[in-house]
């Protein structure tokens, strides 16, 4: 298993990373951490003819606090944003959820843009962007916008990134005093999820965030349900996922874990609602 | 901006255990077969090559890395440790090593490498390390042959006697 020949370009700035990605189009794939893409090379499942590398740009390296949002750059790798001294106060569900990406020794290089550029559906980055109504901040030579991270993922492994697009930052919104719950069921803990769940616990209700199951993290809102119209909600909820039989898992294990867990995750979410 | 092309080989150079060494690879060549097959440094195992079984993890700038999900080129310039940089002379294994070898950590040492610098770079950053995060580090690794009790008890082991150690004199090599 080793990559198919490509180019690579080390880029020490974003204009020159952007112009290669002009010049390229599809051709071209970035590269930050590796931990997604180089498996999908060595396998050859992904065949760029130039591979980019934006580890060298100092500027994508940073993670700025803006109050009400905390924007993550392309060059931050899971194991610094886990390190990052605001994070249990600003961002609590990621701090739940980042130790179950992967391993100590894959969060040590992967970067958190690169996993919602990867976006696996069993990823628990993209889920947790989803959950706190992320944004993906997109860049090209020709423009710069800001997509939701609901419009950026539209399926499995597929985005709303163009071809010469890359993912600049990616900005998770902050709200004091709501509750987060996570958990998620894999087979060897920093496997890819079975099914994950997120939950959030506000003043008005309540949302569960689910990856793993559908071909993209879904999520739902509702009010404050209690009792039997909560396992409702999560049932219905859980068949809406459509879940398939794989490898893994069965379907209906994966529904099961829906109700089982998402139930969990509310009532964690509930308790820490200040 | 440098820019390799695919058709050739370029130079690559880094340090590695601390001395500064240099091949040549095309664009597409890991690190793993950089450092076993220009380099000839065939401590480094490979596994799965895609990242699952850990055996050719390798320390990058001080963190653990999988050397099969990392080019060759990205690591220019860089400081690569490796097993072969463990054992403070030759004939004299690490408090480490030494610690595997006293509680039979290993059968065929395939997974052996990658597990001793994943725990050399832990256990530097840890000194007091308890058995569930070490459990939780050796879960990036496989190991088919020792069911892992006896690699946890070795890195516990290793961590009390390192720490006991660095009181009476600075220890380089965990």
């Amino acid at each position: 298993m080793k990559p198919a020949p490509f180019d690579y370009v080390r880029a020490e700035t974003l204009d020159e990373a952007l112009a290669v990605l002009a010049a390229e189009g599809s051709d071209a794939r970035v590269i930050a951490g590796g931990q997604s893409l180089m498996p999908m090379l060595n396998m050859r499942l992904a065949r760029p003819k130039v591979l980019v590398d934006v580890m060298r740009i100092g500027s994508l390296d940073r993670v700025d606090d803006g109050g009400d949002r905390i924007v993550v750059g392309a060059g931050v790798r899971q194991a610094a944003l886990l390190a990052w001294a605001g994070l249990a106060a600003k961002l609590p569900l990621i701090a739940l959820a980042l130790p179950w990406t992967g391993h100590v020794q894959t969060r040590s290089r992967g970067t958190i843009c690169g996993s919602v550029a990867h976006a696996d559906p069993s990823a628990e980055v993209p889920l947790c962007l989803i959950a706190l109504d992320g944004e993906v901040h997109l860049r090209s030579a020709r423009r710069r916008r800001v997509l939701p991270a609901g419009d950026y993922i539209t399926g499995m492994m597929s985005t709303a990134r163009g071809d010469d697009e890359l993912i600049e930052a990616v900005a998770f919104r902050v709200r004091p005093g709501r509750g987060y719950g996570f958990r998620e069921v894999a087979r060897r803990h920093g496997d890819f999820a079975i099914a994950a769940c997120a939950a959030v616990a506000h003043a008005d209700g309540i949302r569960l965030a689910v990856a793993g199951v559908a071909d993209r993290p879904e999520l739902r809102d509702w009010p404050d349900l209690e009792g039997d119209a909560l396992d409702d909600a999560l049932n219905a909820f859980a068949y809406d996922l459509d879940a398939r039989d794989d490898i893994h898992a069965t379907a209906r294990y994966r529904r099961d874990l829906v109700r089982q867990i998402g139930r969990d995750v509310i009532d964690e979410a509930r308790r820490c609602r200040v | 901006m440098p820019r390799l092309s695919a058709a050739q080989r370029h130079p690559v150079r880094f340090r590695l255990n601390g001395e500064a060494v240099e091949g040549i690879a095309e664009p597409r060549m890991l690190l793993a077969d950089f450092i076993r097959h220009e380099l000839g440094r065939t401590g480094t195992h490979v596994g799965c090559e895609h990242g699952v079984c850990g055996a050719c993890t390798v320390s990058i700038d001080g963190v653990m890395a999988r050397s099969c999900l990392t080019l060759a080129a990205q690591v220019e310039g860089c400081d690569v440790r490796t097993v072969e940089g463990l054992a403070p002379e030759p004939g004299r294994l690490s408090v480490l090593q030494a610690a595997f070898r006293r509680h039979h950590a290993l059968q065929c040492g395939f997974c052996t490498a990658g597990i001793l610098m994943s725990l050399d770079v832990y256990l530097r950053a840890h000194p007091a390390p308890t058995e569930p995060e070490i459990r939780e580090l050796l879960s990036g690794h496989l190991c088919r042959c020792t069911g892992y009790a006896p690699i946890v008890r070795a890195a516990i082991d290793a961590a009390a006697e390192l720490v006991s150690s660095t009181r009476q004199e600075d220890v380089r090599h965990v």
